[in-house]
């Protein structure tokens, strides 16, 4: 069986203008509603709070659950169904975190029943105060920071042959960093100055690969957080577990293709020729590039389906992972390498 | 060309190895080293405690004055006073100048401990400021957080938690696993509870009324009993004047055990150590028809009348307590008081019936997903398609074999891990296949298509995981609990697939090959 046939020769490259446009359109809407809701929709893991999960045995109305928590006196819970109806599981929130913790158990079964007369099954506490949210959230900044400091060093090493001026890289984004920092800033802002000096350094040092390769990581990472903006999705743990494996598969799509690409391109430095050899190298790659993503999408649909609801934003925010890293591995970073190429 | 070359013994090693390391979980067989469960699948109980170690910091300023005010009237010298500020400084004001050499006597013989930042001399009086060393300060911290993680441990085991995992954090924070935890509100109580057991007398001179408006006597504070009412549930508060001098602390306690009394009550019944017992007999027999007032944590849970001199030791803590609080109260107390007051800043409890549904979601998407991949793998590369299948069962294998042998946890984001190991798995192989049909396309015989495919894309192949298990370790070091779980099975999924795909599948391929000298490959 073959999905894409051997001659395949569809003009990816021509086709760019497209891709940016799509791109971009994902990008500003992820921005927009990132500025307009403040940042991401931060869940307990970071924001802090405490989320209380319960089951009933039979369908409880949920303004009889708010009701119990009122009488409770905590007032900003806010309720909602979890996982299928017919669970009859709830999932409770609320802002408050370490003054909950004493007796939380037996206080809200008991607060919940006397006022829809059945005794919930207390399934899962999370509770999370505030100093540990902001410790966590410092930490999973810091964790996507390294990964990509490491990824950067990895692929202007090993695949540019160079790594003396990987080295070089490493040191200069540590000592940005460094200076940004003494200069207190906050850990969102610190990624982003040392994003932006590895862009210029990859470009003033001319790693076309590189620069393509971290721009499509940024681009993939960008839009899953902007999706889950748009979706109102809570920004957890898992998903930054998400985030850092997309990375990683993102870059492993696009390393393929480039691979090809330069084993293609050898020697070749006319530019009209390179852009038909980058869409020889994509589509003969493409094969490869389909499948594997397609037997990624399966089993994660498996685990989105199937694996419950503790999981379900994982898989779906892999899903959009390993689309968005399939898509920019051909679209955005292949064009990006040209374009770096075109500049010489 | 002979069977068994010594790169098959070392695969076939490799792989009943992982198989022997596996077998335990799912049958009692020796290396009897199950793959163990994380809380999220097994139910069980995270928390992480800090402890308010700068309490321990005050409290052993405020031992010091009382330290001070006692040796400076042994030696007679005269003050206006010996207070703690709320910097945990100590400001002694002499009433006499002239005893300030014998001042700074008893300091560096005494008190050497003590640092002075200070002295203000003035016509008719002299200011000591005093304070710990800031190292002597960081010490007292730390010893705290170890105090307190040892009286923690002693009290979980006496709980009851099979395997629980205690350590500290940071310098002052506890993270406790406690796996299996039934009742979480109860193991929060003992864990959560100071204990801190003190005998005290009721003022009964002064009246509470007038304390409770603001102005106790001197020497004396308002402390507050709780009454339940059985019938209601309703707490409610009793306010009690103590004085604050402590005449005998848990410090002294030998022994605490649950009691009953004669309605069937439970309570706790204590013994003093035979100095505790001593101090215990004096303090009965100099304040008889006194009320003595027994506060734990702050709390008053009785205040007695004493009737006569009490000699021999024993006491009894009553109060309503249940069964249980009357259990944890006893265990809190023979394990000992915490030297500083800890508070719960992460807890993440997952009962038992959400854990067997995650693991049982998590097994059913692994199979559906896997046994999706295994058709569509022979679907589309038919004979290569079941030696990429083989490559894969024996790549859960091994990560199950690795989880085991390395005494990992598998969590829920664990099983997510090896879900998507399983879609990634078949990604080398892909590739391979998908070269060695370019080179057979080109005209290549199968055994040179083999080779040249495994060849060219053994490079691509390592510089592709690399990333991936760049960001696997990255996960591992700054990841928690769960999210851990998911760095190692992501890690252990690229190692055995880089394994399964490069040299399993290769001499699988070795052994159809040489045997065969047909013109086609299945692929």
């Amino acid at each position: 069986m073959q999905f894409i046939k051997a001659d395949t020769r569809i003009d990816f490259l021509g086709k760019r203008k497209f891709g940016f446009a799509f791109s971009l359109i994902l990008i500003l809407a992820g921005l927009v509603s990132l500025i307009a809701n403040k940042g991401p929709n931060y869940g307990i893991d970071f924001a802090g709070g405490t989320l209380i999960q319960i089951k009933f045995t039979q369908e409880v109305a949920i303004s009889d659950i708010r009701d119990g928590l009122d009488h409770m006196g905590i007032k900003d819970a806010s309720v909602q169904n979890f996982g299928q109806k017919t669970d009859y599981e709830y999932l409770i929130r609320t802002a408050r975190a370490e003054e909950m913790a004493d007796k939380l158990a037996k206080s809200i079964s008991t607060g919940i029943q006397t006022t829809t007369g059945q005794t919930p099954d207390i399934r899962r506490v999370e509770m999370v105060g505030p100093q540990v949210g902001k410790d966590l959230k410092n930490k999973a900044l810091l964790a996507i920071f390294y990964s990509l400091l490491f990824i950067t060093i990895y692929i202007s090493g090993r695949f540019e042959q160079k790594w003396t001026i990987a080295g070089i890289t490493a040191g200069a984004l540590m000592t940005a960093v460094y200076f940004l920092s003494v200069f207190n800033l906050s850990m969102p802002f610190l990624i982003t100055g040392a994003m932006v000096v590895t862009l210029a350094l990859f470009w003033s040092l001319r790693l076309q690969y590189a620069i393509g390769a971290i721009v499509a990581l940024i681009h993939d990472v960008f839009i899953t957080v902007g999706i889950f903006s748009l979706l109102d999705l809570d920004f957890s743990l898992q998903i930054i577990a998400a985030l850092l494996t997309i990375i990683g598969y993102s870059l492993n799509d696009t390393i393929i293709v480039f691979d090809r690409i330069r084993e293609n391109t050898k020697g070749e430095t006319d530019n009209a020729a390179l852009s038909d050899l980058f869409n020889k190298s994509i589509n003969e790659t493409l094969s490869r590039t389909i499948l594997t993503s397609l037997t990624t999408l399966v089993v994660l649909l498996c685990l989105f389906f199937l694996g419950g609801e503790i999981i379900h934003n994982f898989a779906f925010a892999m899903i959009i992972g390993v689309g968005i890293g399939t898509y920019s591995s051909i679209f955005v970073a292949s064009p990006m390498v040209l374009a770096a190429h075109g500049k010489e | 060309m002979k069977l068994f070359t010594l790169k098959r013994l070392v695969i076939s090693g490799i792989v009943i190895a992982a198989v022997v390391c596996l077998l335990p979980t799912f049958l009692n067989t020796w290396p009897h080293k199950k793959i163990s469960l994380g809380l999220d699948l097994q139910g069980g109980m995270h928390l992480v405690l800090q402890v308010q170690n700068e309490k321990a910091v005050e409290a052993e300023i405020e031992r010091t004055v009382q330290e001070l005010k006692k040796e400076l009237r042994g030696q007679d010298i005269k003050h206006l006073g010996i207070a703690r500020t709320q910097d945990n400084q100590i400001i002694v004001k002499l009433a006499d100048p002239d005893t300030k050499a014998a001042f700074e006597n008893i300091l560096s013989k005494t008190f050497s401990n003590l640092m002075v930042p200070s002295v203000t001399t003035g016509t008719d009086s002299v200011d000591f400021q005093l304070n710990l060393s800031k190292d002597e300060a960081a010490n007292i911290r730390k010893m705290a957080t170890e105090q307190a993680l040892e009286t923690i441990r002693n009290r979980i085991d006496e709980f009851g938690v099979s395997e629980p995992d205690i350590r500290i954090q940071g310098d002052k924070r506890i993270l406790l696993q406690l796996p299996g935890i039934k009742d979480p509100d109860r193991a929060k109580g003992l864990i959560g509870k100071t204990a801190q057991l003190t005998f005290q007398l009721v003022n009964d001179d002064a009246d509470v009324a007038s304390a409770l408006n603001g102005n106790p006597p001197v020497g004396s504070e308002v402390l507050y009993q709780e009454r339940e009412d059985a019938a209601t549930g309703q707490t409610t508060k009793v306010p009690f004047l103590v004085k604050k001098q402590i005449l005998l602390d848990g410090s002294l306690l030998t022994n605490a055990r649950v009691e009953f009394d004669q309605f069937q009550q439970p309570l706790v019944g204590i013994e003093f150590s035979r100095k505790g017992a001593r101090i215990f007999d004096r303090v009965t027999a100099k304040n008889v028809n006194n009320r003595l007032a027994i506060i734990l944590d702050n709390t008053v849970y009785s205040a007695p009348n004493i009737q006569e001199r009490i000699a021999g030791g024993k006491a009894r803590i009553t109060g309503q307590f249940s069964l249980n609080e009357a259990k944890d109260l006893a265990i809190a107390l023979r394990a000992g008081a915490l030297p500083a007051p800890v508070k719960i800043i992460e807890e993440r409890t997952v009962g038992p019936t959400l854990g067997a549904d995650s693991v049982r979601t998590g097994l059913m998407s692994m199979l559906v997903g896997g046994a999706l991949v295994i058709a569509f793998m022979v679907l589309y590369y038919k004979g290569a398609g079941i030696i990429a299948d083989i490559a894969l069962v024996v790549n859960i294998i091994l990560i199950g074999g690795g989880l085991a042998a390395f005494g990992a946890t598998l969590t829920l984001p664990g099983i997510a891990g090896i879900i998507l190991t399983i879609g990634m798995a078949v990604d080398a192989n892909v590739i391979i296949f998908e070269r060695i049909r370019e080179e057979l396309r080109m005209g290549k015989s199968p055994l040179a298509a083999v080779n040249a495919g495994y060849e060219r894309a053994t490079l691509t192949i390592m510089d592709a995981n690399v990333t991936t298990l760049i960001a696997a370790v990255v996960l591992f070091q700054f990841g928690t609990g769960p999210i851990k779980g998911f760095a190692v099975t992501l890690g252990l999924g690229i190692v055995a697939s880089m394994f399964t795909a490069l040299i399993l599948s290769k001499s699988i391929y070795d052994l159809i090959l040489q045997n065969k000298r047909s013109s086609t490959l299945s692929i």
